[in-house]
């Protein structure tokens, strides 16, 4: 069935509430990275299987849908039945049939199945009223955890492709860029440029073709807020680039997809084929002039390719080496030609902007940063997942109010975001309020919106380090100061690691983040040393504490550390099965020791005790 | 390992023969074959007349891709940031202690491979381990070997 007219896609609309309005009770199964790691696809089988032999008053097979991530990860494998919201979380495929027979057919609340908040032990039914959920406002995200992401119908009876319609009924381009332009929406992927002046600049260049392209290289370790919005409401995605190619008047799109995401890459390609099948992509969509088509590119697992200019090459076929940026890529961009080149969040939030005003989203969040930005909460941190909150709201906030604070209450050290460009605010810092200049003003970044949440055990320098030798490994190679210069860099990291590093070294590593931020061409290099410069900035402390005093705050290096087993040891034999190197020695239910000399200072020992009875000298 | 080199042309030959197809030439290669292998470098610069140097740049360049023979399981061990800080380590040292090898190598009798990668965007599960395709989240070091064998 083609879609060749805005009153046929309004009458389908129509068709599919009907239907749908007949399925009354809805079962939402999780299936994000996190609930199908606990078993959540055997959760849905089975809901399927018992349903198909058994009759329920309002409940159909069809009740049961697989969604995207619903964000309270650290709840999976949940399982959310609407119109009541009831919220059960931790669910194994065992619970499968007394949710049937007892909430389902009478009515009843598996009470150990909800969720009780851990410090006022109260016990919620609904997942609006969770804390981690009462203080979200979901824009780019509203659809995620909440539709089928196969189903185009579930997109469209959202209120899907009618922002399209709008714009084709009776807006003009210009008119189209100048709403972007007013809602003060920022790139999402980091930089935070203005999206309605790169998309005049491209709509009025001159050259021909213009392209648009969508940037799903989300490679900064710690983020996964595009990964769950490809994987679950692509059709927002394909949305946003169709109006983004309308404004600036393209035809042909790309979106890059990072390989180490294969179900994102399946979602999108299901969601380009039914849009291109209902008329929604190719030639004259909706039965306008508007002719815009897309294909997916996957990625080779090089981090640089997130960066513009290297991500066309990339699209291009060629390798992924970004270049000097005289001419900004929007206006020589892919095949040197004008090009739009968005992050997946951002062109989420474009229908919406275009559906519910320009004034509308500038009303949320701060002057400067308009609107919400999704979050993905991680490190050690309660309630781990994907969130999206206004602009402007706490530090604070999101990781004590949403994020229920610290892993076995343990002291709060340092947020790090941005990933490794970006860099890690200590505690003084909490009260911050998030948005792109306030954090950059800090030494920090929003960057993508990977946030990962650090406690005592965590030593910072080691973190300087870990992201030192990952920028080292993802450097392109092409600009020395970034080649040579981070290697180095890591290597004096190292021997601070080592509790070999000298004051001196310090200075050194100081004066050399200068050269390296000062002598490359892309933002890898331009912000390498920050995890360095941040940390150092911040925690000047525990730097000092290795190099003067060979030690390790945090309890983390290796070399300055040792394990010792106190009087609480019962002699379960736990530490003693996984050492690798022998250095554990002890009977059944009599205190173990460890040889200092034989130890390696794995550390296996220390995370598989069960009654602290290891301490970290 | 001995692979047909007619194999490899006819993985190339239902590709377009275009040069922006590079990359996705060597990804449906390397689909087939879990790795590239050698021959594939010279047939693929004389399906899309381009140097051999240029198809070797970009099969080193993107990390995906492997010019050695990979085993039959592949064992990624995440270790993106949360993973880091929550002891992605610990799962590399007990896989070693377990099945002899290391990130990089394969286990002589072709059976696993051990993969280091840098964040599979499953933080909140740190830390992540996946044995192919299956994801295993808030990985106990002391369960990585059980895990892995079980599959």
């Amino acid at each position: 069935m083609k879609i060749d007219s805005i009153a046929k896609l309004d009458k389908w609309r129509k068709e599919i509430q009907t239907k749908q309005k007949a399925i009354k009770t809805k079962i939402l199964i999780c299936l994000g990275p996190g609930c199908l790691a606990g078993g959540s696809d055997k959760i849905l089988k089975e809901f399927q299987t018992i349903l198909k032999k058994k009759k329920i008053k309002d409940v159909l097979v069809e009740s049961v849908k697989k969604t995207g991530c619903h964000g309270f990860c650290a709840r999976g494998p949940m399982v959310i039945i609407e119109p009541l919201g009831i919220f059960y979380s931790k669910v194994k495929k065992v619970h499968v049939k007394d949710i049937i027979e007892k909430t389902l057919q009478k009515g009843e609340i598996i009470e150990k199945l909800l969720y009780k908040d851990p410090d006022t032990d109260k016990i919620y039914k609904e997942w609006r009223k969770i804390p981690f959920y009462a203080r979200q406002q979901k824009i780019a995200l509203r659809n995620v955890g909440q539709i089928d992401p196969d189903e185009i119908t579930d997109y469209i009876v959202n209120g899907g492709y009618s922002a399209l319609a709008k714009i084709l009924k009776g807006m003009k381009p210009d008119e189209v860029i100048d709403q972007v332009s007013k809602s003060g929406l920022r790139g999402r992927g980091g930089a935070g440029f203005s999206t309605g002046r790169k998309w005049v600049t491209c709509a009025k260049a001159e050259e021909n073709p213009h392209y648009v392209l969508c940037n799903g290289d989300e490679g900064d370790p710690g983020a996964f807020m595009d990964r769950c919005i490809m994987e679950g409401d692509p059709h927002t995605v394909l949305e946003g680039m169709i109006i983004c190619a309308y404004a600036v008047g393209s035809q042909e799109g790309y979106i890059y997809v990072r390989e180490e995401y294969p179900l994102a890459v399946v979602n999108l390609q299901k969601a380009i084929d039914d849009a291109r099948k209902f008329g929604l992509l190719g030639d004259n969509i909706l039965g306008t002039d508007l002719c815009f088509d897309l294909k997916i590119s996957k990625g080779g697992g090089a981090f640089v390719c997130g960066e513009s200019s290297a991500l066309m090459r990339s699209v291009a076929g060629e390798i992924g080496e970004p270049r000097a940026k005289y001419v900004r890529s929007v206006l020589k961009g892919l095949h040197d030609k004008p090009t739009v080149l968005n992050n997946v969040e951002t062109f989420a939030n474009i229908p919406v902007i275009i559906e519910k005003g320009a004034d509308w989203f500038a009303a949320i969040g701060t002057k400067k940063s308009t609107g919400t930005k999704a979050f993905s909460l991680a490190g050690k941190i309660k309630n781990t997942g994907l969130i999206e909150v206004p602009m402007g709201i706490k530090l604070k906030e999101i990781i004590y109010d949403i994020g229920g604070g610290i892993n076995d209450n343990r002291k709060f050290k340092a947020v790090q975001t941005g990933g490794p460009s970006g860099g890690c605010l200590p505690a003084d810092k909490l009260d911050l309020e998030v948005d792109f200049d306030t954090l950059a003003d800090n030494g920090s970044m929003m960057g993508s919106g990977g946030m990962v949440v650090m406690d005592d055990r965590t030593c910072m320098v080691d973190v300087s380090r870990y992201f030192l030798n990952f920028l080292v490994e993802e450097s392109c190679g092409k600009c020395v100061p970034c080649r040579e210069g981070l290697f180095q860099l890591h290597k004096l990291n190292e021997k601070i690691c080592e509790g070999k590093g000298t004051e001196d070294e310090l200075k050194l590593m100081e004066n050399l983040s200068k050269t390296i931020i000062s002598g490359s061409l892309c933002g890898l290099g331009q912000s390498g040393p920050n995890p360095f410069l941040s940390t150092i900035m911040y925690f000047r402390d525990e730097y000092e504490a290795h190099v003067k005093k060979q030690e390790c705050p945090g309890g983390v290096c290796k070399k300055l550390i040792t394990y010792k087993i106190n009087d609480d040891c019962n002699g379960c034999m736990a530490c003693l099965s996984v050492c690798a190197a022998s250095a554990i020695t002890g009977k059944k239910k009599e205190q173990h020791t460890i040889d200092e000399v034989k130890c390696d200072r794995c550390g296996a020992c220390y995370a598989v005790c069960n009654i602290n009875a290891i301490d970290i000298i | 390992m001995i692979i047909d080199s007619n194999k490899i042309q006819k993985v190339i030959d239902d590709s377009p023969q275009d040069k922006k197809q590079l990359i996705m030439i060597l990804q449906n290669i390397q689909l087939e074959f879990h790795y590239l292998p050698k021959e594939s470098i010279g047939l693929v610069s004389e399906y899309l007349g381009m140097p051999q140097s240029t198809v070797y740049s970009a099969a080193t360049f993107y990390k995906s891709f492997s010019l050695v023979p990979r085993g039959e399981n592949i064992i990624k061990v995440c270790k993106g940031t949360a993973c880091h800080i929550k002891g992605a380590d610990l799962i590399i040292d007990q896989l070693y202690a377990g099945i002899g090898i290391k990130p990089g190598q394969t286990t002589k009798d072709m059976k696993y491979t051990i993969e280091v990668v840098n964040c599979v965007g499953a933080c909140a599960m740190a830390p992540v381990m996946i044995v192919n395709d299956k994801y295993f989240g808030e990985v106990k070091c002391n369960r990585a070997t059980k895990l892995v064998k079980k599959g």
